[in-house]
């Protein structure tokens, strides 16, 4: 059993899913498009929470939020289901195959045997399409991944029923209804609109005033918690930042691609400056990651490092706080 | 970033059949994709969240053979758990499975119980019973 699909790479699993299962409903658009119009840039700092036994940081919202903001304002509805036991869970799944429906699954990571070890941690919210089934295995096709794979049964079982925070149940989705015509500025304008909003938060512990005080932390970290531990949480900073499905750096460019397609259907030229101007920020990004592992590597001979990179993420957040300002003046 | 700096930096994962996808300018700085071997920060980043893995379970061993802790501690870390996501995986409250990292506690385990641990770290559940630190 088999459905037609076809696989597209993503940079990032929520956004490709969402791009994959609309275009398979002759529904063209981009992964950058659902990612800005699902207002998928953000960032926060969770206090008191470890994760892996470090401080929780996160460099995008809340799992499933991009596709279902994506899907209220491009107008198509998304049908999702939990479900409390496996069996039930497979039926539905083999049932939506039967009727040649590809289905998008949320799934733990831990269990993907196609991922390489390293990647393999109890991160609950990936997403991925099932498209087919053969007597052993389902077809799956994981966005992030080049070309399409299996999973065994026994395998895709594990990894919806995954347990732990945003344990999936079992989750599947599929797009219900499909506009033929959308009102993709209006879309492409909300979703920037809240994207300002969020990294312009009032609040210390989201967006560039989250930014600012995880700055405040590193400050601290060598001191509180002796130079392992500080250097542990650094790690963790970094690999939330450009770790398959998260990503700092990454994200600011496919924000970047983003604004670049709106400056041509919104017909704002200013969007495409802008666009070169998230770039850069992406590019520093990267920059602080390279710095921060030369760190953890023990390779960096600067003394007062943690400082220094403290000061780099203020430079980042000053640099962020100006460009939200502009964006949100340039579709108001 | 420009496509031409799209790092391929060749890593040590265990598996390298993975590329990733990124978004980077080309010459005229309009964007578009490429693929992406790998890039150091990042496999630095992950090898050190696999030998702090490596640590712990190695100093979880040294506990368990002082007769401090239960072998559960070691495959506990060996699939890269807390105490958190164990408990949630067998289905027994945390208090609980701490009580069952004590030596004492975990020789009295039910073999049900047992059976709901292997499970949970995927081996058998003579494993567990006859933990061997080499």
């Amino acid at each position: 059993m088999e459905v037609g699909f076809t696989h597209h790479q993503a940079a990032h699993c929520e956004n490709g899913v969402a791009s994959n299962l609309l275009k398979h409903n002759g529904f063209d658009i981009s992964e950058p498009m659902i990612f800005g119009i699902g207002s998928g840039l953000f960032y926060v700092y969770i206090p008191f929470l470890k994760v892996n036994h470090a401080p929780a940081i996160s460099y995008r919202p809340m799992p499933g939020t991009i596709f279902n903001k994506a899907a209220k304002r491009l107008g198509f509805k998304v049908k999702r289901v939990k479900f409390s036991n496996p069996k039930s869970a497979q039926q539905a799944l083999d049932q939506n195959l039967e009727n040649n429906i590809p289905t998008g699954l949320q799934v733990g990571v831990y269990g993907l045997s196609y991922f390489p070890d390293e990647y393999r941690f109890h991160f609950n919210a990936h997403n991925c399409v099932v498209y087919g089934k053969t007597e052993n295995d389902y077809l799956v096709s994981d966005p992030v991944m080049e070309h399409v794979t299996t999973l065994s049964h026994k395998e895709l079982e594990k990894v919806r029923f995954a347990k732990g925070a945003f344990a999936p149940k079992g989750q599947m989705y599929f797009p219900t209804s499909i506009p033929k015509q959308s009102d993709l500025p209006k879309a492409i304008i909300k979703g920037i609109k809240e994207t300002c909003r969020d990294m312009l938060a009032p609040v210390p512990f989201v967006g560039v005033k989250g930014i600012r005080t995880v700055s405040k932390l590193v400050r601290k970290w060598p001191v509180k918690y002796g130079v392992k531990v500080a250097n542990h949480y650094l790690a963790q900073i970094v690999r939330m930042q450009e770790e398959i499905g998260t990503g700092g750096g990454g994200f600011r460019y496919i924000f970047a691609a983003f604004l670049q397609e709106s400056a041509v259907i919104l017909q704002k030229p200013e969007l495409k400056e802008l666009s070169h101007e998230m770039t850069k920020i992406g590019d520093r990004w990267r920059d602080f990651a390279v710095e921060a592992s030369r760190v953890y590597k023990n390779r960096s001979s600067k003394s007062d490092v943690y400082n220094l990179l403290a000061d780099e993420m203020l430079k980042i957040a000053d640099l962020e706080e100006d460009f939200f300002k502009k964006l949100k003046k340039a579709i108001a | 970033m420009k496509k031409e700096e799209v790092p391929q930096d060749e890593g040590n994962l265990s598996k390298n059949n993975v590329r990733e996808l990124l978004y980077a300018t080309d010459e005229y700085g309009n964007y578009t994709t490429a693929l992406s071997k790998g890039w150091e920060p990042k496999s630095i980043a992950l090898s050190n969240a696999m030998n702090d893995i490596f640590e712990r379970m190695e100093s979880a061993k040294a506990e368990i053979l002082a007769g401090n802790s239960s072998p559960i501690a070691y495959f506990m870390e060996a699939s890269k758990m807390d105490i958190g996501i164990l408990a949630s995986y067998v289905g027994i409250w945390k208090w609980r499975v701490k009580r069952h990292f004590k030596p004492s506690v975990f020789s009295k385990l039910s073999d049900r119980t047992l059976q709901k641990y292997a499970d949970a770290f995927g081996i058998g559940i003579e494993e567990l019973k006859n933990f061997k630190a080499d």
